[in-house]
């Protein structure tokens, strides 16, 4: 800055209102605010999630072993692919914004109409993406075993190395089961859906075939999963308690329950913001449609949703980095 | 308006565009291409690069990086952050720089400690 004789009586003209000192309108400036603000709320998460998986760092799951279904590529496996692709279908509708940023300086309307329907049409991709994350994930594909004290025993069958899921080795049992149901009890609480197997059955199927080994959560010294040989299985197998089929905020046929929650969590909020972000631009390519800003003779209002939107994208590029490549 | 006035020049001057819109596409190349290298890194996973580095894979420090790297370029030239005031940039970038780092680092030492305690047997968890 410079020094002159007379610097504060300028600097009260600049700072004494009426005036942009920083040279950002106060509505561009409040958004700031509240990037800011919602950076350090994503920091919050993020550190969380860190901290817990640095305190369960010998048994955390392998994301590429969790994500690693591809549209229209049924049974193939594709780690990571589409989480990458939807990475770049946001950096685009990012890009895609700046441009219509860009013509709104230029004060081009078709332009900008152009550009924030392209937008719209990558946000609500990358929304629709994000769902079908979440169906295959809470959908899961192996299934589980889970101990008393919440470890996850998966299945692996030793004669391939390829991972055994439980709904094709267990053996049908014959048990009588009956529906609780409220017209017979004082305390009822409804029943949840049931694993398609029941423990039982597993464990039948299990003893019946030779091949088949159980893989803790525990992690080797070469960052795999720990496979048991199949005397240590047999005797692993009787600390299971209970059957787990995909994840949920309770239970997780990954592994570690924390990790379920974190990525509902913080992809649900990032999600959130995402459809937040879509909505936002629908409202204002509306109005750029509809002419309020060439009458208002600037578009600041698209710079604006503008930064929230490539915020949106920057908070993605952390997600994806800590969820799926670390 | 501060629609005149774009610095059209990154990577320190090496690379100058035209216009914005220039700049713009270039600025989306560079970030596939990085997205690119992540992506290509994350499936093969080079043996060279699973060695530990303070407690973590280089490759782990690689993908921070170049995160870090990435979100520079959304800020700096999406956000268009290189064409404010020094004033407004250091008040945005300041406190996160400051903090986030600053909570990443206690949570994680604590972490740390915290998975010492139970692997080396005091609390029973996995029973």
């Amino acid at each position: 800055m410079e020094v002159t004789a007379n610097a504060a009586a300028e600097n009260e003209e600049v700072w004494g209102g009426g005036n942009k000192p920083l040279n950002a309108s106060y509505g561009k400036m409040m958004m700031w605010f509240f990037i800011v603000s919602d950076a350090l709320t994503f920091t919050g998460f993020l550190v969380s999630y860190g901290f817990s998986r640095f305190k369960n760092i010998n048994s955390w799951p392998i994301a590429d072993e969790v994500f690693t279904h591809f549209p229209f590529l049924h049974g193939i496996d594709a780690p990571m692919y589409y989480v990458a692709l939807m990475t770049f279908i946001l950096i685009f509708s990012s890009v895609t914004m700046v441009l219509a940023v860009d013509a709104g300086h230029h004060m081009q309307k078709s332009k900008v109409t152009f550009y924030m329907l392209l937008t719209i049409i990558g946000g609500a991709i990358f929304v629709g993406s994000q769902a079908w994350e979440w169906k295959n994930f809470i959908k899961g594909e192996y299934g589980a075993l889970e101990t008393r004290g919440g470890q996850i025993l998966q299945f692996v069958d030793s004669s391939t190395g390829k991972r055994a899921a439980i709904q094709e080795f267990a053996i049908g049992v014959q048990t009588d089961r009956t529906t609780h149901e409220s017209s017979n009890g004082i305390w009822y609480t409804a029943e949840n859906s049931l694993p398609t197997v029941s423990l039982d059955e597993v464990k039948k199927g299990f003893l019946a075939d030779e091949n088949l080994v159980i893989r803790t959560q525990e992690l080797d010294e070469k960052g795999q999963k720990t496979v048991l040989s199949r005397a240590e299985s047999k005797g692993k197998l009787n600390e299971a308690v209970g059957v787990v089929e995909g994840a949920n905020l309770i239970h997780n046929e990954y592994g570690n329950r924390l990790f379920a929650d974190f990525f509902f969590f913080i992809t649900g909020f990032h999600g959130f913001h995402v459809l937040s972000g879509v909505v936002i631009n629908i409202i204002v390519f509306f109005n750029v449609i509809l002419g309020t800003y060439e009458k208002r003779g600037h578009y600041e209002m698209v710079e604006k949703v503008g930064l929230y939107w490539h915020f949106v994208d920057l908070v993605w590029v952390f997600v994806f980095t800590f969820f799926y490549l670390v | 308006m501060a629609s005149e006035g774009h610095k059209l020049v990154i990577f320190r001057g090496l690379l100058k565009f035209k216009s914005n819109q220039q700049k713009i596409w270039g600025v989306l190349i560079f970030l596939s291409i990085v997205t690119t290298i992540e992506v290509a890194l994350g499936i093969i996973k080079p043996e060279i690069l699973m060695g530990s580095f303070l407690k973590m894979k280089i490759l782990n420090w690689i993908f921070i990086i170049l995160t870090i790297v990435k979100a520079y370029y959304i800020a700096w030239d999406f956000m268009h952050i290189r064409d404010e005031k020094s004033g407004l940039k250091n008040s945005i970038v300041l406190p996160l720089l400051i903090l986030i780092p600053y909570l990443a680092f206690i949570l994680l030492i604590e972490a740390d400690y915290i998975f010492d305690v139970m692997d080396s047997g005091f609390v029973v968890w996995n029973f």
